[in-house]
């Protein structure tokens, strides 16, 4: 791994993190092929900034075998539904868990909490060949 | 399955209408469907299994840097430890500061400096604690209490293998928090609002703050203290007591029949 800390007054950030844990996943599925997109979906109840991911990603795999590979997010907004009255609504921007419906706060959170890799796109593997055959891209 | 596109590590392929032509000739698609924090969250499990296994509760304690979440273990300290065994992991970006207000009140504590990680770790996460498990000697614990990094993002994400998480607000922090930081906020069984001491002098909207809280989690139970003069700490005392209770019920054998 690089040395990633650039300054004394960086914030920290979990993506950084969270991208060793990708590396992961990805290594294991991607089984020595070459990679060029990684996706991911993102609930918008996960803290996860998808720039942040995106330039993250980019310090954790430059110098790796995943170097040059890209991570692309797919948003999925938050949505709650009503124990109560059974109304389900998408939480928007404004953080109110609270039923717009009923007023009822026994609500279940149905989506928004993902955080995934979904897929991989491998890199032009019928253009160098069957299986994996030079550095690629 | 997956007949035709079955690859050695057996994953399979769904080619989309056009993939064989034009520029994306030849992208193959692999299906991973595979939960980004499943390898923290079976660490958290393994947690949760040595704590119930010693018969320890854990607390997580979260809040943003500077709301007195240290300041708030010490009282803790000073009217538990000693009836109550009590170890601390310490999350700290880069020093043992907290680690050393703590010291001398017959608590173990096991320091975790965050800052060794790639960029420095904004919380503490599942491996972390669980590295961190063997030098508190769980066997002669009753109650482990997590205080995590200061921050209000990133140790919501983290499930380190609690029975139970709190966080300390503190009321110099403004009544809006909760909107900004819904994660954490809902997130938490326990809110202890701190520094009432200073309600005098704030302006502080209480009744805005919860309500802010409400919209947000509904569910949190929330205790009034000031650290500095002791006020409500004892409140706190008993929600942890009543954690403790919490966990010698799920952790007791079940009674064996005849």
């Amino acid at each position: 791994m690089r040395a990633g800390r650039d300054s004394g007054y960086a914030q920290p950030v979990h993506e950084l993190s969270l991208c060793g844990s990708i590396a992961q996943i990805v290594g294991r599925h991607a089984a020595g092929r070459p990679v060029s997109v990684i996706n991911v979906r993102i609930g918008q109840l996960r803290q996860v900034v998808p720039d942040t991911l995106v330039y993250c990603w980019e310090l954790v795999s430059e110098g790796t075998s995943l170097t040059g590979s890209r991570i692309c997010v797919e948003a999925v907004p938050a949505r709650m539904r009503c124990r109560a009255c059974r109304h389900e609504a998408e939480v928007g921007d404004l953080p109110v868990f609270a039923c717009r419906a009923c007023g009822s706060i026994d609500g279940e959170v149905i989506a928004g909490e993902e955080f995934l890799v979904t897929s991989l796109e491998l890199a032009d593997s019928a253009v160098t060949g069957e299986t994996t055959e030079g550095a690629g891209a | 399955m997956g007949r035709f596109h079955r690859h050695d590590d057996g994953t399979e392929h769904s080619h989309g209408p056009g993939d064989h032509s034009g520029y994306e000739t030849g992208r193959e698609r692999v299906e991973v469907l595979e939960r980004i924090f499943d390898e923290n969250d079976k660490i958290a499990a393994a947690n949760r299994e040595k704590f119930a296994a010693s018969g320890v509760c854990a607390v997580n304690l979260m809040s943003s840097p500077g709301a007195g979440k240290t300041t708030l273990l010490r009282e803790t300290l000073r009217r538990m430890a000693g009836p109550v065994r009590i170890g601390i992991i310490e999350g700290d970006i880069e020093t043992s500061l907290d680690a050393d207000r703590l010291a001398g009140f017959g608590a173990e504590i096991a320091l975790i400096n965050t800052g060794n990680g790639f960029g420095g770790e904004c919380h503490l996460d599942a491996p972390m604690v669980g590295s961190a498990l063997p030098r508190l000697g769980l066997a002669d614990l009753d109650l482990v209490l997590i205080e995590n990094v200061g921050n209000l993002v990133c140790p919501a994400e983290f499930d380190v293998g609690e029975h139970a998480r709190a966080m300390v607000y503190a009321i110099t922090e403004g009544e809006e928090k909760p909107l900004k930081y819904p994660v954490m906020f809902r997130s938490c069984d326990l809110v202890v609002i701190n520094k009432v001491d200073l309600l005098p002098y704030l302006g502080f909207d209480m009744d805005g703050f919860l309500a802010n809280l409400r919209a947000v989690n509904p569910a949190a139970a929330v205790i009034q203290v000031s650290a500095r003069t002791g006020d409500g700490v004892d409140a706190w005392c008993d929600w942890l007591r009543a954690r403790l209770a919490d966990a010698a019920v799920l952790q007791s054998p079940l009674p064996s029949p005849g």
